[in-house]
């Protein structure tokens, strides 16, 4: 346990810029995927994965990031982990561009780690669990028995006893033991950001709840600071202090979860929470809350990209895209991209929705 | 008197701390169990070993003729397997036979292996621009068939063992490069290589510890199943002139010398033949079996 008490004292010298100052800080964020250049030189029939999205996440906090399958969730991810390079954007990790000298990819991969939703493809089926772990700090120059001893703590601290999980190969666990042993893997280089991308959608409740609470425990522990990716409402509830909602690409509504989950004011926040099966039977779902796919991403419609499902679209909604407004005057952070949040967007229903209580 | 604390149930017996039988360990137990490798496995090892040991095993001189005893038919009392057109006697050629015909069939291939799994695995990991130059380059020498290529190489080359391993050498590189390429793609984009990436590990620790441990196998068992296509081809080679010379024993090249002997002495002239053709089905019915052993999940 030595190694793990001595990461979590050495973690507040790391930090930088104070606990005001977001630990990453993401602008514009743009990717996108395929699309040929016809003879102008213009790319066409591309995905728009990632169509601008800012986000920032603040030491210690945990931001969930929902939205349906589709939605560039897992992308925004991979490009904040610096799996997939940006075609445009920001990064920003405690003050300091990623990449820029004073912060290299490799001293960001210290930094940050991400947990894969797939825990059987993301363990190499070649290597024995305490191997996996110890791979990332050989890498960055510890010792091989080092490397080995601190695999063994951390699993202990996982939850997996390592005189009878350390030897073992991925295929010998179960998934939720195997989800521990990822998360152990992402801890060994002592990051301050862990990235979740659908970490526990793939276990079944109970091991879910165990491995949820799990995180919750080394978050505590180790002061970190969470990414939570999941299309699960109630998870991002139990889970997340802020919570961003993602649709085709863009962000659409920023907000405290409590008061997003209880307050939405987007309407394709609303129709997700409704979507969510409710326990009392005099409360069931009457009416599907949206109809339809999501659009073509490739040809996202033009305007509010939502004004296709939308219940309240007008006009306006068609002709001119929202952009994330102001905050809507809550303790933290509460900003919607609608224009009926917007009262000089011309939407009819934009006066009524100001005058809510 | 017992606490009902005191009284500790395991639901779950504890799994003995066993260190875990690695991949390669399992995949030997499966092999073990597949009868038909198993034959294989015992034909070749005897092949080999009579190959090795042939000074001991051979009853006779593979060089010294008697031109009063030429032809003599199977399970003549002095020659079991009968005498070659210059009266030598073919059991001990064939046991020495093996000698050259094992280092043709396998040299190569292993040459091949190293040289084609570089290649391929290099190929496949960068992907890209780099991919396709390899790729390319490697599908022009496959567009050729393999007999014919390795006619041509070793043609161009001029005749001798060196140049005929050379040719087939190159021969069998491109389709080793095609199957380590196509399993490194796949491997390439799983997520636990990209995990080690976001470890912060460089292309060549990935490829050392995440990608060979799972890409090596496969090819392994491709270039196996090569083994017998290189001894026909090496055969060929030498019927044609192109590969050993006489008197060397070679199955290849005894089959040449005995093909006027045809008619006389069918079952004699078709023994070298009957050699080449169990030792490679068996290198093929151990590389099946190789497979099948490999396929189930460590």
């Amino acid at each position: 346990m030595s190694a793990i008490l001595e990461a979590s004292g050495a973690a507040p010298e790391r930090d930088r810029g104070g606990p005001a100052q977001p630990l990453l800080s993401v602008t514009g964020l743009v990717k996108h995927f395929g699309g040929r250049r016809d003879w102008s030189g213009k790319r066409r029939g591309m995905v728009r994965a990632v169509d601008g999205v800012d986000l920032e996440i603040f030491k210690g906090e945990t931001l969930g990031i929902v939205g349906e399958s589709g939605c560039g969730k897992s992308t925004t991810a991979r490009l904040v982990m610096q799996i997939i390079r940006p075609d445009r954007g920001e990064i920003l990790f405690d003050g300091e561009a990623v990449g820029s000298p004073a912060l290299g990819l490799q001293d960001y991969r210290r930094e940050t780690q991400m947990v894969f939703q797939d825990s059987y493809a993301s363990l190499n089926p070649r290597l024995t669990v305490e191997h996996t772990i110890a791979f990332g700090p050989w890498v960055h120059g510890e010792g091989r028995r080092a490397a080995v001893a601190r695999a063994h703590d951390l699993l202990a601290r996982v939850g997996l006893a390592p005189e009878r999980f350390a030897a073992r190969y991925p295929h010998e666990l179960s998934g939720g033991q195997r989800q521990r042993v990822n998360i152990a893997r992402a801890l060994a280089l002592q990051p301050r950001l862990l990235i979740l991308d659908e970490a526990v959608s793939a276990l079944d409740k109970s091991v879910e709840a165990q491995v949820l609470n799990l995180l919750l425990d080394l978050k505590a522990e180790f002061g970190l600071t969470y990414m939570f990716i999941s299309h699960d409402l109630n998870v991002v509830r139990f889970m997340s202090d802020r919570v961003m909602v993602m649709y085709l690409g863009k962000a659409v509504e920023v907000g405290p979860s409590d008061v997003i989950l209880k307050d939405p004011r987007h309407p394709y926040t609303t129709a997700l929470l409704a979507s969510m099966p409710s326990m009392d039977p005099d409360n069931r779902t009457e009416e599907a809350p949206l109809f339809g796919d999501p659009p073509n991403p490739i040809d996202p419609p033009p305007g509010c990209r939502f004004h296709t499902r939308c219940k309240f679209a007008a006009p306006v909604c068609s002709a001119r895209e929202p952009g994330l407004g102001a905050d809507l005057g809550d303790d933290l952070v509460h900003r919607v991209a609608c224009h009926m949040a917007d009262p000089s967007s011309g939407h009819p229903g934009a006066v009524a929705a100001m005058e809510r209580p | 008197m017992a606490v009902l604390s005191d009284i500790r149930i395991d639901t779950v017996a504890p799994l003995p701390a066993r260190a875990s039988r690695g991949y390669w360990g399992s995949v030997l137990r499966r092999l073990m169990r597949d009868p038909v490798a198993m034959v294989a496995a015992g034909v070749i090892l005897a092949i080999v070993l009579a190959a090795a040991f042939a000074p001991f095993v051979a009853p006779g001189d593979p060089y010294k003729g008697a031109m009063l005893r030429r032809l003599k038919p199977i399970g003549d009392a002095f020659y079991w397997l009968g005498s070659d057109e210059l009266g030598r006697d073919m059991l001990t050629r064939l046991i020495y036979g093996g000698r050259l015909s094992l280092f043709m069939g396998v040299l190569p291939v292993a040459c091949a292996f190293v040289i084609g799994s570089t290649l391929g695995v290099f190929a496949g990991y960068v992907g890209g621009w780099v991919n396709m130059v390899v790729m390319r380059v490697i599908d022009v020498f496959y567009a050729f068939p393999s007999v014919l290529l390795a006619i041509a190489l070793s043609g161009a080359l001029g005749a001798g063992i060196t140049n005929a391993v050379v040719s087939l050498t190159i021969v069998f590189i491109p389709p080793i490069t095609r199957v380590a390429e196509s399993v490194t793609t796949q491997i390439r984009t799983r997520d636990y290589v990209e995990a080690a990436r976001v470890s912060g590990a460089g292309a060549f620790t990935i490829i050392r510890v995440h990608v060979l441990g799972n890409v090596l196998g496969p090819i392994f068992v491709y270039a196996t199943s090569l083994i017998s296509v290189s001894m026909i081809l090496a055969s060929g080679l030498s019927f044609l002139g192109l590969g050993s010379k006489p008197p060397e024993p070679e199955w290849g090249l005894m089959l040449n010398t005995l093909r006027t002997a045809i008619y006389v002495q069918p079952a004699v002239a078709a023994l070298p033949g009957a050699m080449i053709f169990i030792t490679s089905i068996s290198f093929n019915l151990l590389s099946d079996g190789l497979r099948s052993a490999m396929a189930v999940r460590a």
